[in-house]
């Protein structure tokens, strides 16, 4: 290694040695030290006591809401994160297209996505009132009689993914960048060859854009098994764990119940569950990715 | 058409041309009125269904107690009852969390300001042997869900004395500014030429003048993004406060509004109305820093 170079990885050090240290302290040293916790008994008052893997033999043979939580958190992501993802999707392309007004309108459609997450979970609360709420108040008008939302079991959950539709904004404005960064040639190209609108939406743009889309789906797992603010606000896992979803269940464990072991193993589980969730979609995705090679 | 090239002679062809391409055109412009028409009434009926909420929330904020508990429900507040924002302003003590709230993201603004970009200069600006495996270790720290890093940072902060501070709220954020921060400074420190520094290094300076000289002044938008995404996620921020503050005199606006919910549950007024007051700063933000902002989520875009 030359003067030069050593003077460089030097300088180089320097420059990123806040992150360096962020890594060790805040990362590496919490994932070997999460590791550890999961096969003890650690309740942050006693030292950890070693259990070995009794944390997720229970976990698995015993906890019944352990089990519920994961069937919740599978609900959201058969239903919930496909209809999120699917709505972003063709709000953006609706915002892509040239009208009058565009920047009224994106705005409208992108502002409830920043508001702070307890503001609108306590929103929704008032508005799914069973008795006095607006989403009730306008089903009436079709003579439709609401039901009890989030104070119902089986329409809390439906409830809650309403709720998180109101907040697409954030995931269609990733669709809107890369919408416009589509190649106009492309479609002039395919007009010249007499493709129809459909066409040019099916062959150029989906093509064109599925790398975003695969970012939001693998997001979106990863996000739902999260803990959820507006579910903690809005239910708290209620009623009868019917929005008990495995992010919160976690929280309640480590924080509420001081369980620190046992949350622990359930964070290496999620760990577990969404790297193989993303390798198999790592893996279908050769067949529906596009990537087109860019010459640097 | 046919006029000009044609002089004087025009034959009944080239009127015939004129007549249809005027027709077609007249065509099209219809059409495309149509579509002006279809597209804007799509866009209004789904923006108003957007917008219901937010009026409902206003329009909750100002009614009296006897309005907001009738069904059909109304719309319009009679009276209008202004003074529903000063009291939810005392029900909970506001302007303690909301100096709270200010400490916390002041700090968090100034170190995405500092941090994110000095790290970022080491990664795009300098070669040095094992940079390109740690910047992949960056991204893949992406990955790594939180879950798995909170506990035992908690027990970390615990260990310290630093539970029921400000200070695990704060200080981690002086630690590299997070991966997608640096990602973004990286991305955006790469376009900038090269001569700009080859310049500057055979005038003899070091790297540190280069980046404090040259990549920053240039580099203002890309950092104005990060301060404005750091304000707000920290203005928004939820499980941090949870986590970490205890005594009730320590609550962050995030979280003091929910202590209000489960304190006062039915008035609905006054959540309201806190809820408005708590909203607000965020469509500011969102306003000012517009362009920027768009900007910094389209330059991210996930661009690799």
């Amino acid at each position: 290694m030359t003067r030069l170079e050593k003077g460089e990885l030097r300088w180089g050090i320097f420059f990123i040695l806040p992150w360096l240290l962020g890594l060790i302290i805040f990362t590496a040293y919490p994932i070997v030290m999460s590791f550890y916790y999961s096969f003890t008994d650690y309740s942050i008052v006693q030292e950890p006591f070693w259990v070995g893997l009794d944390n997720y033999k229970t976990l698995i043979r015993i906890d019944a809401i352990f089990w519920k939580s994961l069937e919740n958190t599978f609900y959201m992501l058969g239903l919930g994160l496909p209809l999120s993802l699917i709505a972003g999707l063709l709000l953006a392309i609706l915002l892509n297209m040239k009208v009058k007004g565009m920047a009224i309108h994106r705005t409208i459609f992108y502002l409830p996505s920043i508001l702070p997450e307890v503001a609108t979970a306590i929103l929704w609360v008032w508005l799914f009132n069973p008795q006095y709420g607006l989403v009730n108040a306008i089903l009436s008008w079709f003579g439709i009689n609401g039901p009890g939302w989030l104070a119902d079991p089986t329409w809390a959950k439906p409830a809650l993914i309403l709720m998180g539709l109101w907040g697409v904004g954030g995931g269609m404005i990733i669709y809107l960048a890369s919408l416009q960064d589509v190649p106009q040639e492309l479609y002039e190209a395919a007009e010249l060859d007499g493709a129809r609108g459909w066409q040019k939406m099916v062959h150029i743009t989906l093509p064109m854009i599925s790398p975003v889309i695969f970012f939001n789906l693998i997001m979106g797992i990863i996000g739902t098994f999260q803990f959820s603010v507006q579910t903690f606000v809005a239910t708290g896992g209620g009623p009868a764990y019917s929005t008990m979803f495995y992010g919160l269940y976690l929280y309640y464990n480590a924080f509420q119940w001081w369980k620190m072991g046992y949350a622990s193993a359930m964070a290496w589980i999620l760990f577990l569950i969404t790297l193989l969730m993303t390798i198999l979609i790592f893996k279908t995705s050769a067949g529906w990715v596009y990537y087109h090679t860019e010459s640097k | 058409m046919g006029i000009l090239s044609y002089g004087v002679k025009v034959t009944e062809e080239s009127r015939m041309e004129d007549k249809i391409s005027e027709n077609w055109k007249r065509t099209l412009k219809r059409r495309a009125i149509l579509r002006e028409v279809v597209l804007q009434c799509i866009l209004i009926l789904l923006g108003v269904s957007f917008l219901l909420p937010f009026l409902w929330m206003i329009s909750t904020s100002l009614k009296s107690n006897e309005q907001i508990f009738t069904f059909p429900p109304v719309w319009i507040p009679n009276p209008v009852v202004w003074s529903n924002y000063p009291k939810a302003l005392e029900y909970f003590p506001f302007f303690r969390f909301l100096a709270n709230t200010l400490y916390i993201t002041i700090f968090n603004v100034i170190a995405a300001i500092l941090v994110p970009s000095f790290v970022a200069y080491g990664f795009a600006r300098i070669k040095w042997p094992g940079r390109d495996i740690l910047f992949l270790i960056l991204l893949s720290t992406m990955m790594v869900p939180g879950q798995v890093t909170m506990i035992p940072v908690f027990v970390m902060f615990k260990n310290l004395g630093w539970v029921g501070t400000f200070k695990p709220l704060i200080i981690p954020a002086f630690f590299g500014g997070g991966a997608f921060a640096i990602f973004l400074m990286r991305q955006f420190f790469m376009t900038i030429p090269q001569e700009l520094v080859d310049a500057a290094k055979v005038d003899g300076c070091s790297h540190l003048y280069i980046y404090w000289r040259i990549m920053l002044p240039l580099s203002k938008p890309a950092i104005a993004t990060l301060g404005v995404f750091a304000f707000i996620g920290s203005w928004r921020d939820f499980l941090g406060p949870l986590i970490y503050l205890q005594d009730e005199r320590q609550y962050t606006l995030a979280i003091g509004l929910r202590y209000f919910l489960t304190q006062h549950g039915a008035e609905w007024s006054y959540l309201m109305a806190a809820s408005t007051i708590v909203s607000i700063p965020m469509v500011v933000a969102f306003f000012l820093a517009q362009r920027t902002f768009i900007q910094g989520i389209t330059f991210t875009g996930i661009k690799g």
